[in-house]
Order: structure tokens, then sequence, then C-alpha cells
């Protein structure tokens, strides 16, 4: 890989050196070296977070909030420490608002099943867009299917953007919760949540956001978006699999009823009666993922310490390269083209299926994704069964996108 | 490049551009429905019989040239078959798309071109999508059948 990117304009990032924090970028497939595009689906993990991992397991295992030995203290203050270093992250007004989970979507069904079933009854209606992941999706669905109320759609634009006047004539008095994404995870659209939740706040609604792709992307500042709820999932921070975060608004959690039941969520337990923990362990049943904690941690840590002006200093130009390359392919559409979009690049090619896109580009060293992932009702909107889809990160080149656009033209060539 | 031929015979890039038997069958006695949720593909495949020998058989449908060439090549090898034909033709072809030991079995003949696909795990489910369908249609299962 080149160490002098074009796209590298900050004297501080250099992305060659950047490439070097994470080992899997230098492996090969077969004699080619991989050129990893997938990053919507996961982003690849650099050595401070593996160490964190590594040095949790190595030298600190032990369980948490019960011990009254050395290392369970320092096992608890790590992933409580974590607990912090995520709240800042996402700029929440005090760690207790951070609660882990096992992903994004464990965040919304968490939501789902305490705050919505709570909140919602029936004859309500719970909002949502067409853009979102089926993780938005289908946890409501349940939800209105057990009470009895109704799931609105806002629908979206040619160019994959949300409809703000529909959105605004769904919410009225039955609306219980918006639940919307932050940025698509198929179209690479980044909604203005800001002004989503002005809208919503108009009309009493609390909002959840769904961050699984900004919050790589971008800052996030729940605070200044005015959201009530608002869900990561570590894997897509350059952090481990199996961890995620649900921020939630102290007096909103402090009101809402446990999810699941265990230990570590109680306070006292009496086969009459047991009482529930205070925020954030109300929420937080059994033995957490405690090295996955630690290890989101060090992600966002990480994510930080690169900063988010020399990560959009380095990805909105490549992604404006890589538009304008892909866009040279003939015969290939993009799907997605909203003003305010980050780091997919979604596309068919004419005559050819997303499928064997991926297969062939694959042989070239290239992964990228392909089929409906997990957004069908967006493929439904832009009549396509699938796209291929090129998602990138920091640490992805200009040269890594000629490889793309390379690979293309093997597709060409076997399709004729 | 060679690799890739291995998969994209021509004789299956061919069957993509125009596929056989393609389109709705009127008065069939047997249909169902196949879905692969992975990547999209849905199909439906149609079949006629007659004294327990398939007459006619169509699909339609969308999906990627593997699975499409697949159903399309398919409709062209059994028509003429007995049912119980139709059971032990898909036993060699799932042998032929998913293990790399066992020689393609001859009464295979065109269906052969596919062997390419073991070499793919990822893609096996494109091609063997329209067999099941089709044996689905044969067992007369009424719910869709999807290969996730």
């Amino acid at each position: 890989m080149p160490t002098t990117d074009p796209t590298a304009t900050d004297r501080t990032f250099d992305v060659g050196r950047l490439r070097e924090l994470f080992p899997i970028l230098a492996q090969r497939v077969g004699d080619k070296p991989l050129v990893y595009l997938d990053n919507a689906a996961t982003t690849q993990k650099p050595r401070p977070v593996l160490e964190a991992l590594s040095r949790y397991y190595a030298s600190e295992n032990a369980n948490i909030h019960r011990g009254v030995y050395a290392l369970s203290q320092q096992a608890t203050e790590a992933y409580e420490g974590a607990r912090g270093k995520v709240a800042r992250f996402l700029n929440a007004a005090e760690p207790a608002e951070i609660i882990f989970t096992r992903n994004a979507t464990e965040g919304i069904n968490l939501v789902a099943q305490t705050f919505g079933r709570r909140q919602v009854g029936d004859g309500d209606e719970v909002v949502i867009s067409t853009m979102e992941h089926h993780s938005n999706i289908v946890p409501w669905q349940m939800l209105c299917e057990e009470k009895g109320a109704r799931l609105r759609v806002v629908p979206i634009t040619d160019t994959g953007e949300l409809m703000l006047d529909e959105l605004a004539s769904l919410l009225g008095p039955r609306t219980k919760l918006l639940s919307i994404v932050h940025m698509s995870n198929s179209l690479g659209t980044i909604n203005p949540v800001r002004r989503v939740v002005e809208l919503a706040q108009a009309q009493g609604v609390p909002v959840l956001v769904d961050g699984s792709q900004a919050a790589y992307h971008m800052p996030v500042d729940v605070q200044a978006l005015g959201c009530d709820f608002y869900v990561v999932t570590g894997h897509k921070l350059y952090g481990p699999t199996g961890i995620g975060a649900l921020y939630g608004r102290r007096a909103l959690l402090d009101a809402m009823p446990p999810y699941q039941g265990g230990g570590d969520m109680i306070r006292s337990v009496t086969f009459e009666r047991t009482t529930y923990n205070d925020v954030p362990h109300k929420f937080e049943a059994g033995t957490p993922h405690i090295a996955g904690a630690i290890g989101l941690g060090a992600a966002v840590d990480f994510i930080l310490g690169v900063g988010f002006e020399a990560i959009t200093a380095h990805e909105r130009p490549l992604l404006q390269y890589a538009t304008a390359a892909l866009e040279t392919v003939p015969g290939l559409r993009l799907i997605g083209t909203a003003s305010a979009k980050a780091s997919i690049l979604s596309f068919v090619l004419d005559g050819v299926h997303a499928h064997d896109i991926g297969t062939i580009v694959d042989t070239e060293g290239v992964a990228i994704r392909t089929g409906h992932h997990c957004t069908q009702p967006v493929m439904e909107r832009f009549g396509v069964p699938a796209t291929a889809r090129a998602s990138l990160a920091m640490y992805n080149t200009t040269t890594e996108i000629d490889q793309l656009v390379a690979a293309l033209t093997k597709v060409r060539e076997v399709f004729g | 490049m060679s690799d890739l031929r291995e998969l994209y015979q021509e004789v299956i890039l061919d069957h993509n551009r125009s596929p056989r038997n393609f389109g709705p069958l009127e008065d069939a006695d047997l249909h169902a429905d196949g879905h692969n949720p992975l990547c999209g593909d849905k199909l439906r495949v149609a079949v006629k019989v007659d004294a327990g020998i398939v007459s006619d058989i169509r699909f339609e449908g969308s999906g990627c040239a593997i699975s499409k060439a697949s159903a399309s090549l398919m409709t062209e090898g059994i028509k003429g078959k007995t049912l119980d034909d139709v059971r032990t033709l898909f036993d060699h072809f799932h042998r032929l798309v998913t293990d790399r030991t066992a020689p393609p079995d001859d009464s295979l003949g065109k269906l052969r071109v596919f062997a390419g696909v073991r070499d793919y795990p990822a893609r096996v489910k494109c091609a063997i999508l329209a067999w099941h369908t089709l044996l689905a249609a044969v067992d007369d299962t009424q719910d869709p059948v999807s290969t996730e």
C-alpha cells in the first residue's frame, strides 16, 4: 500500500501508517492483496483493541461487581471505565445512561420490550422509515402485533432521502415512538436527525436513533441531537463483536421496567419480592461481555485518537473519488445518491446479478457485500432484487478503489 | 480467470442470457415457490404430470446467473422423466455441487456444467434452489422453500 495517499491532506493522518495498526489488512486472498470494502457489515480491528482484549484475559480476568479481591475490583474498574469512555464518545450526560448490550439489535429490542411495551397500546402508532435495517423494523412489528398498534413508515425519495414533510404528517397524538436510522447501511444517506427530533418533540414523541453506521463516520452528540435513545454496535466501531451500547435519557431509563431478569440486575431477592438495581445495572442481567466492553472502550478511544476531523477529511474525498470512479464503469447505476451521505456505494450492473458481481470481484481479492443488506424494503423501493455494496472505512485508499473498478471490468469480461 | 471460467461456463452464461422454459405454465398440476433470502433469488417452478411422467415444466422469477441457469437447465433435463427419476437426479445434482470427491454421475448429462460450483461454497444455494423448489412441487409441499 502506498504511504502517501492523495486524500490524506491532514499531516497527522497517514493512511499507510494507520493501516499498519490493522494486522488483517496485510493479508492476501490467493495471490491478491485483500481489498476490504465491507465495512458497513463489520470493521477490522486495530492493535489497541486486540491488545486490550488479550490484556484483559491475560491479566485482569475476574467477574465484576462481586469480588472484594483486588482482581475483581480491577476488572470492575476496567468494565465501568469502558462505560465512561462510551458515554464520553456519545456525549451522554453520565455513564449510567450507557447500557451495554450485545449489539445495536439488542439495544432496539430492549427499548421495544421495556419502554415500548409500557408506552404502546391498542390503536397507538410507532413510526419508522423505509430505509431502516431489519433490526429497526422487526422489533416494532412484533410489538405492534402484540399490542394491536400500527407501524407507520416514512417514505423516501428516488435519491434515498427521508421525506420530512411526510414524516411530520405521520406524527400525531397516537404516535408513541419514532425510531429512525442516523445513516442508512444500504444507501449511505445521513438523515437530518436534529431536525427529525425537533419535529417529533413538537408532538411530544420520543425518538430512538439507530447509530450503527453513523458512529464510526461522524461525531455523535446525543445531547445536541436531543434524542431519547441511541444505539451503537461495537464491531462497527473497530471493536469486538458481541458488544454494543444503548444510550437512554436517565429519566426514561429510571422509569422503564427491567429487560431480562437475573443476577446483577437486582438489589435484593426473596421468593416473595425482588427489588431491582439502579440503572444501568437494572438492564444488564447476568455476567456481561466484560472483555467486549473493555475492547469497545479501547475502540472508541482509538477512534477519538485518530479524530473525526481527520477521519472525515480522509473519508469524504475518498467517497467522492469512489463515486466518480464507479460512474465510469459501463452499465453501473448507483442506488442511493442523497446529497448528505457517507462511505456507502450501493450499485447494480446492467444484466449482472449482484451475487455474480460479488463472486467475481472476490477472485480479485476484493471483499464487497451483495444482497439486500438486511433492508428488503429499500430493495423493493428501488425495484432491484439486490445490490452490490462497497463500504469504506478510515483505512481504505484510492488504490483500493482502483482495484475494485479493475475487478468490475472482470465482471464484464465474464458476462460480455 | 481460468477458475472463474470453471464456474461461469459458456453453457451457464447462455442459459442465464436466454433461459429456456421461462414463464408461467397454464394448467400446471404441481408448483412450488423457492426463495434464497441471502441474495434475494425468487422463483416458481410449475410442472405438468402425465401418468407419472413430467410432460411439461416451466419456471419464472429472478436470480443470479447460477440460479437462473440452473433452473433453465433443470427444466430441460427433467422433461420426460418420471417423478422417481426427478428424485434420483436431485440427489446426483446435490452431490455434484457439494461433494468435491464424487465424480459427476453420467445421468446428469449437460447438468455436469455445474461441477464448478463445488469450489464456491457460497454459491451452492444458488445452484440448488431450483431443485429444492422442484422437489417441493413434486412432493406437493405447501410452504415456500427457503435455502436459509
